[in-house]
């Protein structure tokens, strides 16, 4: 089990060779990956950001969770932190099983625990010059609006 | 003669901002006397005083490396840390 920040690109096939298990027939990869285009805007770049030791310990409880909710084998998980360009690969998520269906399952839950909770932030830079912190320019003080940001 | 009324605690706590709390602090970390109780009361000292344009609601806390409740009670020495709302993934 790893669930990791990386400063360098995630090298998503070594990550996946590492997985490999005989006494699996299923293997999921999920790959959140850096797009052009967000609430309207065209994006240039993307900077992460993580409080680290919070982040490492509250994606370590997920994973844990995980495994206790579905009949897994393996998780592997890895956060970019930094900047990051178009198609860059954002996060990458492993999960092996005997069988396909919890695999998916078993995913599905990760990535989405890891979008809600774990303290790692996500800053835009645009097209036309400006930058913005992904959900937290709807938060100001008047505002009642904390819409989730779509993949 | 009446008797004067008890004056408050103050602690000394550490401070760690990320993200856009960092850009409205203008600092990574800061040392902090405060007599706020609650890391809540805490939050609200600083954010008028800094001038943070994020409401409470959207922030969640941390204490030395975890989460914890807004109602957490400080304690000298703690590492606080607000956490505005996160986008990972």
């Amino acid at each position: 089990m790893l669930f990791d920040l990386s400063s360098e690109p995630i090298e998503v096939n070594c990550l996946r060779n590492g997985m490999i298990s005989q006494d699996c027939g299923g293997f999921v990869a999920f790959e959140g990956w850096v797009r052009d285009y967000n609430d309207g805007k065209a994006v240039l770049r993307l900077e992460y950001e993580a409080y680290e030791e919070l982040a490492l310990l509250e994606g370590h409880r997920i994973m844990m969770e995980a495994l206790d909710r579905f009949p897994i084998k393996d998780i592997s998980c890895v956060h970019r932190v930094g900047l990051l360009d178009l198609k860059e690969v954002a996060v990458w998520i492993g999960v092996s099983a005997v069988h396909r269906g919890e695999a998916f399952d078993a995913c599905r839950y990760l990535i989405d625990e890891i979008k809600s909770r774990v303290p790692i932030w996500k800053k835009e830079f645009f097209t036309d010059g400006s930058k913005a912190w992904t959900r937290c320019h709807k938060c100001a003080d008047g505002n009642n609006n904390n819409q989730r940001e779509n993949e | 003669m009446s008797p004067s009324a008890p004056k408050p605690t103050v602690r000394k706590v550490r401070l760690r901002y990320f993200a856009v709390l960092r850009e409205y602090a203008g600092v990574n970390c800061e040392n902090r006397e405060s007599s706020a109780v609650t890391v809540e009361d805490l939050y609200d000292e600083i954010k008028e005083e800094k001038g943070f344009e994020l409401k409470k609601d959207f922030i969640r806390f941390a204490c030395n490396g975890d989460f914890v409740g807004s109602e957490y009670s400080l304690s000298d020495g703690d590492e606080i840390v607000f956490i505005p709302p996160v986008a990972g993934g």
